[in-house]
Formats: structure tokens, sequence, C-alpha cells
């Protein structure tokens, strides 16, 4: 048992020491604070941000919420679309997101998990209205007053009754969550309990599109027509059964306009929703396109994950896809096959250089070191695009073996546009991180190891191979992670000269944040990347020692 | 130098030189010859050649002109793994990635020898050295004279017949210096081993030695045994590098058989043995040891020339006294007297006359 050492006031020495190094750390922290505030707000976050999009898939249910809680009850084995009320939630929330063009996201955030949706979601949301008109036609042809704007906010506006503020909230909420727009403008109008609860729909409908065109398009609420879902909703409000009771307990604004209206509505000729979706396009009835949407509802998918392993979510699970989709399991190994590749012919090129550097007269040595740092003066940019002039079938390479004799002038090497261009020109281009930390290294071992070695009776090769060798490893554990790591995320070099059969994971991350816009799987493919990364410096601490990766010194 | 040529010349060097840049000899001209089990130190101030010297017997350097020959065969086109010379480094460049066992034992495997042989030597080896117990350790684990030890047994675990050392002891304090001189004068001597050592420490040259080549600029300034030396330097160079010396200038007056008379600059004249004087005329260099100074009259010899001398100082050193004295116009000039019940204490200011034997008073090279 140790006795508690007291320190000369009689504190505890251990806390009067750890209040002194406090103090330094503080120091040291506020030395080191700008950085890390930069590297948070430029690094950390934005890809923190980046890794999230890799799991998440809040637009499914920010964009179409009813259709998604009433998909929630569809069966999608039994292979068949599912019925009516879907398809009157999917009216309704796609008429919204039509009206604030959020559709069309959705739609191709789909289409990555099944192709043509994107189109099946464009053309709906530009024929909604259609349906919508049939009802408003009908209503107004009724009574104009259905088409007046100042009626229209009579019959729902606060009267100094009951408020259904519940509602509006709900409203107001979805909106937000649908659109970037700002959506949170106090308008002019107060939901009415009693007619809330007489026609729900409808209050519903009418409280979105009241906040809508109040905050977005700016209008006054009590000029405007509302929108065509405001009379679908009416109209399916009063087909209910209850509809007759509801209003019987109606004693509001335009109670009898609404009883003439529960009158006529059976008479409307309109399709069911289900057929109005079918008649824009027949896709809408086909189980897969449903079933995809049931399996993206949830807020967070592994689906970006899988699809990174060529991997994809089914009614049935998890399943590989289809043969001809699958690359990016090709892709990782053949990065990371490359990258090894590259990193192992940098240690044969470098080593001999950087053994030279180490063992020439100063003068000579850092004379040469200027020619291995040359290539870090030019652009990347023109280095590769040398190798490609270098490189081609018409190149210099090619013409000179040509001319020497060795390869036959119809039968050219193809050194571009594939492996092999993409091996040759990050070979080259990574040399100088391979030689770099070898000659430091190197520089560190004293000549007298190999003299020792010699004069004990080992040969040249021996001495170098038993003696000199073991002690440049971290020489080489320090260029190789560096080659390594530098090569797998490695993007312009393979997209200038790699072809098809060149290219690393990293090019088709640049495809999907650049082209496809497909930002959740680009994310979960440089999540993967990362994780690899990770994990091979893991091993690497494992087996070699991380302590045993030096630098120089 | 008279073994030159010797057939019975164990390691010989004949005429050799060696430049680096082309422009410059480090090595001038040297000839050097040692017999079988000698323990020879090569001493000399820095960047005299002295590492130069070993490099070429070891092959790591080329001669640029000359013959080195081992055993009498010619060792120039011999690569440095075939030469089997043991050779112990100034920083003992022990493997750091081996341990001591693993170090040891590497000359035995590159020379494919079985295991349990080998295992029988490194621990033999580990035991001559006196550190049985730490085969397992990393050199970095050991302190220095440990590792000094370490070097010292794997460059003797294969039995070379001929070790060369550089400077073994130069990073290790006094006393370590010492027990490790001790031990390995005993081990070589043990084992018969002929050792060429290399030091600019002349204590450990004169207490090691069998024979020291003094080295300057390239050259051997004189080869003997350490008594010899000492006594009889052959140059001014010699007897100023070796311990402690007093010197005057002065022109060779006459000169009588073995011994000549010198008038110093001050225009005082005392006898000495010319050793590299020629011509009644020529600059010379007077050298007297500082023991070798007597002031008692009693015991010089009859007619023998005396100097005036004042003390300006009295150093009580314990064992010895040391005095300084103004000498010919030098106030240089060291005394030392043994302290002994009956030896007189000079006084700073005292005037007395000074004397030796003129076979200790050497008159050299200017
Ligand atoms: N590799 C080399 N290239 C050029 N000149 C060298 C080299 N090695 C030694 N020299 C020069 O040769 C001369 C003799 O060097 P050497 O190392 O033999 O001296 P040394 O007697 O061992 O000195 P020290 O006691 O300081 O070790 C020095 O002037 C040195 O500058
Ligand atoms: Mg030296």
């Amino acid at each position: 048992m140790s006795e508690q050492v007291l320190a000369a006031d009689g504190r505890p020495l251990k806390s009067s020491l750890n209040r002194a190094l406090r103090r330094q750390k503080m120091r040291a922290l506020m030395l080191i604070a700008p950085l890390l505030l930069f590297i948070m707000l430029t690094f950390v976050i934005p890809i923190g941000q980046m890794l999230f999009r890799s799991v998440e898939n809040q637009i499914v249910g920010n964009t179409i919420p009813k259709t998604v809680a009433a998909l929630a009850a569809w069966d999608a084995d039994q292979n068949e679309a599912p019925d009516e009320t879907v398809f009157q939630a999917l009216f309704y929330d796609m008429f919204v997101a039509a009206e604030a063009k959020e559709h069309t996201k959705l739609g191709s955030r789909l289409n990555y998990e099944q192709a043509g949706i994107s189109s099946l979601f464009r053309k709906s949301g530009r024929s909604l209205s259609d349906i919508g008109e049939l009802y408003q036609d009908a209503f107004e042809d009724l009574n104009p007053a259905w088409g007046d704007g100042a009626f229209w906010f009579d019959l729902m506006n606060d009267n100094g009754g009951a408020i259904a503020s519940g509602l509006m909230i709900q409203q107001r909420d979805r909106l937000k969550r649908l659109t970037s727009a700002d959506i949170s403008l106090d308008v002019d109008f107060a939901l009415r309990g009693d007619i809330a609860q007489a026609l729900p729909l409808t209050a519903q409908q009418y409280a979105s599109w009241a906040l809508y065109t109040a905050n977005v398009d700016n209008d006054v609420i009590a000029e405007e027509t509302p929108w065509e879902a405001v009379y679908a909703a009416l109209a399916d409000d009063l087909r209910d059964p209850e509809a007759g009771a509801r209003l019987a307990a109606y004693d509001g604004p335009g109670a009898d306009s609404l009883l003439a209206a529960l009158a006529i509505v059976p008479d409307i000729a309109a399709p069911s929703y289900k057929d109005a979706f079918a008649e824009i396009d027949s896709g809408w009835l086909e189980p897969r396109v449903w079933q995809t949407i049931q399996t993206y509802s949830p807020p967070f998918t592994p689906g970006y994950f899988l699809n990174s392993i060529d991997l994809e979510q089914t009614p049935n699970g998890i399943e590989w896809r289809p043969e001809n989709q699958q690359i990016y399991l090709t892709l990782f190994w053949r990065t990371l096959v490359m990258s090894l590749t590259i990193t192992g012919s940098c240690i044969l090129l470098g080593y001999p250089v950087a053994w030279m550097l180490a063992n020439l007269p100063a003068r000579t040595a850092n004379l040469l070191m200027i020619l291995v740092l040359l290539p870090f003066w030019t652009s990347l940019l023109v280095r590769t695009s040398a190798w490609k002039v270098l490189l081609q079938d018409q190149g210099v390479i090619n013409s000179l073996l040509v001319w020497i004799g060795l390869v036959a002038d119809d039968n050219r090497l193809s050194l571009i546009n594939n492996a092999t261009g993409t091996i040759i020109a990050m070979t080259h281009i990574l040399l100088p991180f391979m030689i770099l930390p070898l000659y430091s290294v190197l520089k560190t071992i004293p000549p007298s190891y190999l003299r020792a070695a010699k004069s004990l009776g080992a040969t040249n090769w021996t001495a170098f191979w038993r003696v000199y060798f073991p002690q440049s490893i971290p020489g080489i554990g320090a260029g190789s992670i560096l080659c390594f790591i530098l090569s797998i995320g490695y993007y312009i070099t393979p997209e200038i000269v790699g072809g098809t059969r060149g290219v690393f994971i990293s090019n088709r991350i640049a495809y999907h944040i650049s082209t496809s816009l497909n930002w959740g799987l680009a994310a979960a493919l440089g999540a993967i990347l990362l994780a690899a990364v990770l994990l091979l410096y893991w091993a690497y601490d494992r087996i070699v020692g991380i302590d045993n990766v030096k630098l120089g010194g | 130098m008279s073994q030159a040529g010797n057939s019975a010349a164990f390691v010989e060097f004949e005429r050799v030189q060696k430049s680096y840049d082309g422009e410059t000899l480090v090595v001038k001209d040297l000839n050097l010859s040692m017999p079988k089990g000698e323990f020879l130190t090569m001493l000399g101030p820095s960047g005299s050649g002295k590492t130069t010297c070993l490099m070429m017997l070891a092959g790591f350097e080329t001669a640029t002109h000359g013959a080195i020959r081992l055993d009498g065969v010619s060792i120039n086109d011999i690569p440095p793994h075939k030469r089997g010379i043991g050779m112990v480094f100034q920083n003992y460049a022990l493997f750091p990635h081996m341990t001591v066992a693993e170090n040891l034992s590497f000359p035995l495997e590159v020379r494919k020898m079985g295991k349990s042989l080998r295992e029988e030597k490194v621990k033999r080896a580990l035991e001559m050295v006196q550190m049985g117990d730490f085969g397992g350790r990393r050199p970095a684990q050991l302190s220095g004279g440990q590792q000094q030890r370490i070097a010292l047994a794997r460059a003797l675990v294969f039995e070379p017949e001929l070790v060369l050392m550089d400077e073994p002891l130069g990073a290790l304090d006094k006393q370590l210096r010492e027990t490790l001189q001790f031990e390995i004068t005993n081990l070589a001597h043990d084992l018969g081993i002929t050792v060429v050592y290399v030091t600019h420490d002349q204590t450990e040259a004169l207490t090691m030695s069998d024979r020291v080549a003094v080295f300057d600029d390239g050259r051997i300034q004189q080869l003997a045994p350490p008594d010899e030396l000492y006594e009889k330097p052959q140059n001014s160079f010699v007897a100023q590098f070796i311990g402690e010396n007093n010197t005057l200038d002065g022109v060779v007056q006459e000169i009588r058989g073995d011994t000549c008379i010198v008038k110093l600059d001050s225009g005082d004249v005392i006898d000495a043995v010319p050793v590299n004087v020629a011509n009644v005329g020529d600059r010379t260099l007077v050298s007297i040891r500082p023991e070798r100074v007597e002031f008692d009259k009693s015991r010089l010899q009859e007619g023998a020339h005396t100097l005036k001398a004042e003390v300006l100082e009295f150093i009580y050193m314990g064992d010895i006294f040391r005095t300084r004295l103004r000498v010919a116009g030098r106030d240089d000039f060291i005394i030392k007297t043994r302290n002994a019940p009956d030896q007189v204490r000079l006084e700073p200011g005292q005037q007395i006359d000074i004397g030796w034997l003129a076979e200790d008073c050497r008159a050299l090279d200017a």
C-alpha cells in the first residue's frame, strides 16, 4: 500500500500535479484552437454530414407521409397493387408535393432503386390537377360561390368559436418537412373547429393550401380560389357515409351550400383514384413500384450500403443485384489490388533510389533530391496528360518499341485506357511519396552496420538482407501507408488514363456526386473506402506496429 | 621497422598509399609488419589516417598503391567478408533488430555452422566477456560498457586470427575504460590473437600494446614498444605527443660520438644525445622528461653542464610534486619529483641549478 504523497501546501501531490498539467493542457488547447475550429468547420462537419447521407432516407416520409402510413398495412407478398386508400393518400401527398415541385426529387431518389420510377412521378405530378378539376367543375356548376375565395375563407376561417390549432400545426410541420421554402410566416387564417370536424379532409387540405399560398406565393388567402385537391377532399368528405350526420350537426357558415353539395356528390362522374393513377401511367399498378416505395419508407436505410456491395433490399430480404448491375465489389477489389500493385512497384523502384540518395555525398544527394521533388513542381494534370502522350498506341513508347523491333507495328501494346496505364502513371506520381520517407529512414542507418556484417563474414547480399533491410522496414512501412492510402482514393489519374478497366472506386464516387447526383450511394461508397483504409491501418498496426513507422529522424 | 619484409610477418603493409580525392594522400608510404599474436596500437592525432589504415586492412577501402598482405597472401583483391578479420567498431555497430545472442550467432550462421554448435559458441563467447545472462536482450537495453563487451564477443566468436578495433573504448568513462583495457589485453593474450588497435588515448596505447605505431600526417612516426617510445622518442613529434615533455630550442655545437653539445638560444650550453641531428650548426629541439631533471648537484655526473633556474610555482599532487621553473628564458619548464620523506620542496622564488644525464636529453629535429 502506498501512502498518499502530499505536496508542500498539504494537498495530495497527485491533484496538485493534475492541476498544473491541466493548465498546461488548456494552454496547448488554446494554441491549436483555431486549427481545430477550421478543421471542424471545413472537414469534420461536412464529412460527417456526407457520411450521414449514406443512411439517411427521410425524403420518402417527408414527401408522401400519408402514403407511407397507408402503405404500412399493404402486404407486398400479395403481389398486387395496393387498394384505393393508398392511392387516395398518394393523391393528396403528391398534389402538395407537386405544387412545391418536390415530387420529382422523390422520383429521382426512388429511381436509384428501381429504374422508371422517376418518369412515373414526373408524369403524375403534371396530371393531378385534372383529377381535382372534375370535382371543382361539378361544385362550381352547382353553385358558382364554390369558385370564390372569400366564400371558402368564410367557410373555414375562425369566427369566434373553437379553433382547430392542432391540425394547423400538423399541416405546417408537414410543409416544413416537404419543402425548403420558409413556412414559418404567421398567416391571417385560423381553422375553425366545427368545420374541421364536419369536413376533416377538406379542412386539412384547405389548411395546407392556405399555409402554402400565404407563405410561398405571398397571396391573400381570402382572395384566392383553393387548389383542386381541396375540391377533391370536399367530395371525399361528402362521400363519407357519416357525412350526412356530420353536416346535420354543423350549423356554421355555408351549411346550406354544403348540404346542397352533399346531394350532388353521388352524381359526379369521376374515376377512383386508383383508376385515375392507372390512367396517367399503368406503372402505378405494378406491385414492384409499391414494393420499392414501401421498402424505402423508413427514415434511415441500409439500402445505399447494400447497393455499394452489389446487394439490394427486396420484399424477400437482401439479395444480390442483377448480374449486369454488379459493379461495386469488382471496383473495390480492383482498387485494392491496383493500389497494392502501385505501392509494390513504388517500393521496387523507390528503394534503390532512396538507397543511392542515402549513400551519396550530401552535395550530390541534394542535387538528386531535387530531381525526385521535381514532379511536385509540375501540375498533376500536366504529368498525367504527359503519360497519355507517352503511352498511347501511336505514342512515344510504342513507337520506340516498334522502332527497336521489340513489338510489331500492327501489334502495338495498349498501355493506356486500361489498368496498365493507371498503374504506370500512378506509380510515377506516387514515387516521391515512397522515396522521401524511405530516404529519411535509410539516412539514419549508419554504414557501419553493413561493414560490421561484412566483417563478420556476410556476403553483400546477406549483409543487406539480414542487417540493412530489417532496419529500413519502418521507412518502407511509412512510404507504403502513404502510397497506398493516397492511391486508394486517387481520382484524377485513373480518370484520365484509366479508360473503363482502369478506374477506381473513387471515380465512381465522383460520378455519383457530380453526374448521377446519387449522393447517398456516393457517401456509402466513401464510407466503405474510409472503413477499409482504417481497417488496413489497424491491421498494419497489429502486424508491424505503427510505432515502427518513421518519417525520419 | 627492422621487421619489415620479415618472412614471419602475419600482417604486412608495404609501401601503402591512400588518397580519397585524388589530390591529397591521407596515408603516405606506410610500411608495417606484425608477427602473429602481437598487440599493436595505432596512436595519433585526429585525421592522421589511423581509421583509414584499419579500413584498408578490413577491406572497406582499397589502397591506392602498395600491397597489404595477410599471412603472406596479398589481400588487395579479397572482398571483406572473405578476409576473416574480426572488427570492433567505435560505435559498436551491434545490429539493433537482433538480440545479443542473435548478434553473436550471425557470423556463425553466415558460415553455415550447425545450430547446436552455434549456440554453444555463443554461450562461450558471452561467458568470456562475462555477459552470460544477457543473450536475450536487445543492444538498446544494454549500457555502453555492456554493448562494448558484446561487440568484442561478436568480433571474437568466429575465432578470427586477426582482430581490428577502432577506438573501441572511446565512448566510455575513465574507470570503465581501464577495466575493459585490462580485459581486452588479457583476452587477446589468452586467445593468442593478433590485434590492431586504434586509439588516440596515449595511456591506453602505452598500457595495452606490445608495440605502438605513432601516426602523424599519414606516416608512422615511430613504431616501438611503449617504453622505448616514451624514453627514446625518435623525433620531436613523438616526444611531444607521448607523455609530458620539456623542450628547449638550440643549435648543435659539437657532436662527439653518441653525445653532442647544444648551445641554447639563451646562450647556455647543455649535453644531449644526438637522435636525428646530423651536422654541427643544425637547429635542434632538445627534449627532457620532467622526471629526469635533477636539481641535486650530487646526483649529476662530474662536469655535466647545468642551467640556472628560478622556481615559479610548486604544485602538490599527492604522489608527486610538480614544479614549474623559468629556464633559459622559458617559463614552462616542468620538473616532477617523487613525494618521498627526504624529498626537498622547492619554494617559489628560489634560485636553483638543474641538470640531467646526457642520455636523458635528446636532441631532435627542430
Ligand atoms: N570517406 C572519406 N572520404 C574522403 N576523405 C576521408 C574519408 N575518410 C577519411 N577521410 C580523410 O582522411 C583523413 C584521415 O582520416 P581517418 O579517418 O583515417 O583519421 P583517423 O586517424 O582515424 O582520425 P580520428 O582519430 O579522428 O578517428 C582525414 O583527413 C579525413 O578527412
Ligand atoms: Mg578514426
